[in-house]
């Protein structure tokens, strides 16, 4: 989402159980804590709420997919059937877009589809060359992480630690990139 | 987050208030007189004029069906009197429908406001006993397929292709249908109101596991007799005509109306101070309900209509073609409308989650489907049974009022009832932190 290509020293408090985590996300943005992320094998309900993240562009980025798709089945079918090799089908006019609704229908949501997979890709940074940014490995499978960027802080290295150790963090690590 | 508001108190006595009850009768008295003045009109032959015109225009685009004996003023009357009974049929039999796949799915998030849904099937005798009187009084100007010279190869009427669906087009297994359908319906809803209102009293898991049993044993029924009482109720006015999506088609339309009609009544109750435990996700779920089945239905349509559209053979385009230029074109105001109303406005009015979440957009949306599927068999029914005598009159607008009066008051009276929020559903604590 946010800083992917980030670089600097990172502060990582492992936490164990999803309800402490979502807690823990208010209790250290009370003490005046800059999150960076936090890392989840699997979605938190409310999670965004609680890092205040903006709402999210995806829909308007899938809305200008659709729309190169819609755009680009008008195109085809009106090239292709008045154009290029016009044809009387069923005595209808050589085009009729209503004929041609589900191609349009079709190519509208397979744009959609492979547009935001690439999204998916770009914005997470993942992709068959790139390196991913891995805070820790345990986030995949049953640990959750939250990750501090101690160049966005102003707050110290150690008291940055005890606010994560006393919001319930089970262990806090250091990650260097 | 779901920790963040307090559970508002369980105990919600709704109160049909005597103003309420005032207005419904005013509107049904309303809706009496304006008939009255419509009938009276009709009677006397005024407009008469008009409608002469339209059948020079009309020419024979209607001549397949053209078997329909001299028509008289009172067939207007009573397909109306039909479209609002079948029209309020799926308005009430979609809450039994909705509570049903709930119960099935084990949804817990709608048990917060399944007293709405399980109040509306109680009208369903109404419009049962409307449909039977309409059928045994005037069958014989509405449904071309009662004619008996129809079956009869001596007779200058004999239609093979109609005496092919003698078998079940007849009368003695149509009134049966319409008998099971109706009695079929209601039974399983009292069943499933009883267990409902018991659970309220003792509690427990025993009522809950029973009415999964019963909603299951509705949906199969209501699988088959949703495409069937479609097929008696709609589409055998256009005798000749068929089409295999169309069982699909009007449930897509009762569900949508249904829901339309769920959504306005928890956003009207919640805006009278009452379900206090319906919060906005309840509301964004029913917008989102709203919002896939207008497309749903739109789907249904389109694929309908594309496919007759492109395969152009004569005997299915005529129904499109009587309804878009027919009949001197009266019917192409409703046939657009129906498709405005239906798709093109729920679907950019709920487009945001915001709309979803505000009371005014999901009025409106609620508002623009109920009307709007109104006109869905209003272009289904009419062309078929009056033809070029169509129209919007005062008969049209009082039989609405009627109908519409009556099924408020029946809701009412069946919220009444009960406690608006059923106390001892097993599900009820889901429903109460519902969060999306």
């Amino acid at each position: 989402m946010s800083d992917v290509n980030g670089n600097g020293k990172f502060l990582v408090g492992i936490y164990d159980d999803d309800d402490v985590v979502l807690k823990a996300v208010k209790d250290v943005k009370t003490a005046g804590v800059r999150i960076h992320e936090v890392y989840s094998p699997f979605p938190i309900h409310g999670l965004d709420v609680a890092l205040g993240h903006p709402r999210t562009r995806l829909g308007i980025a899938a809305f200008l997919f659709g729309l190169s798709g819609t755009t680009t089945a008008l195109l085809l079918t009106a090239y292709t059937e008045s154009f290029d090799w016009p044809m009387i089908v069923g005595g209808k006019d050589s085009y009729s877009p209503i004929v041609y609704v589900p191609i349009i229908f079709e190519l509208t949501v397979l744009f959609c589809a492979l547009g935001m997979v690439g999204t998916f890709l770009v914005s997470n940074g993942l992709g068959p060359t790139v390196k991913p940014l891995m805070y820790d490995l345990r986030t995949t499978d049953n640990k959750f992480a939250m990750t501090i960027d101690l160049s966005k802080n102003t707050i110290g290295e150690g008291d940055i630690e005890q606010i994560l150790r006393k919001s319930g963090a089970a262990e806090v690590n250091i990650k260097q990139f | 987050m779901a920790s963040a508001h307090a559970i508002p108190s369980l105990d919600e006595e709704f109160e049909f208030t005597a103003e309420s009850k005032r207005r419904l009768i005013i509107g049904i008295g309303a809706g009496v007189a304006l008939v009255a003045i419509g009938a009276y009109l009709l009677a006397s032959g005024a407009g008469s004029h008009e409608t002469h015109e339209v059948a020079h225009a009309a020419g024979g685009h209607e001549g397949h069906e053209a078997g329909h004996h001299a028509y008289k003023w009172t067939n207007r009357l009573w397909a109306n009197v039909w479209l609002n009974a079948v029209y309020f049929t799926g308005a009430s039999v979609i809450g039994m429908f909705f509570l049903s796949y709930n119960y099935l799915a084990q949804a817990g998030w709608s048990s917060a406001f399944k007293r709405i849904p399980e109040a509306m099937p109680a009208f369903l005798p109404f419009t049962g006993i409307a449909i039977l009187a309409v059928f045994l009084i005037a069958g014989h100007d509405l449904f071309h397929w009662t004619h008996p010279g129809l079956y009869d190869p001596s007779s200058p009427e004999f239609d093979p292709i109609i005496n092919g669906k003698k078998g079940f087009l007849n009368t003695p297994f149509y009134l049966i249908r319409i008998v099971l359908y109706f009695g079929l319906w209601y039974g399983l809803w009292r069943l499933l109101r009883n267990f409902s209102l018991q659970e309220d009293l003792y509690g427990g898991t025993d009522y809950y596991e029973k009415s999964i049993k019963f909603g299951t044993a509705f949906l199969v029924v209501f699988g088959v007799t949703s495409s069937t009482s479609a097929w008696d109720f709609v589409m055998s006015i256009d005798t000749h005509w068929f089409s295999t999506m169309f069982g699909w088609y009007t449930l897509a339309s009762w569900h949508v109306t249904g829901l339309a009609i769920i959504t306005l009544t928890v956003v009207t109750l919640k805006e009278r101070g009452y379900l206090k435990i319906v919060n906005e996700s309840h509301l964004h779920d029913l917008g989102k309900f709203m919002f896939a089945f207008s497309i749903f239905w739109t789907y249904v349509w389109f694929a309908q209509f594309m496919l007759i559209y492109y395969a152009n053979l004569p005997e299915e385009t005529i129904y499109y073609r009587e309804r878009f230029s027919g009949y001197g074109g009266i019917y192409k105001a409703p046939f657009f409308i129906n498709l405005i109303l239906n798709f093109v406005f729920p679907f950019l009015v709920l487009m945001t989650r915001d709309a979803k979440r505000t009371y005014i957009f999901l009025k409106l949306a609620a508002w623009g489907i109920i009307v709007g599927h109104y006109f869905d068999f209003y272009t289904n029914i009419m062309p078929g049974t009056v033809g070029e005598h169509g129209g919007f009159g005062p008969i049209e607008f009082g039989m609405i009022l009627i109908f519409a009066c009556g099924f408020v008051w029946s809701l009412s009276n069946q919220l009444t009832k009960a406690n608006l929020i059923p106390k001892n559903h097993p599900m009820l604590e889901e429903s109460l932190h519902h969060d999306i």
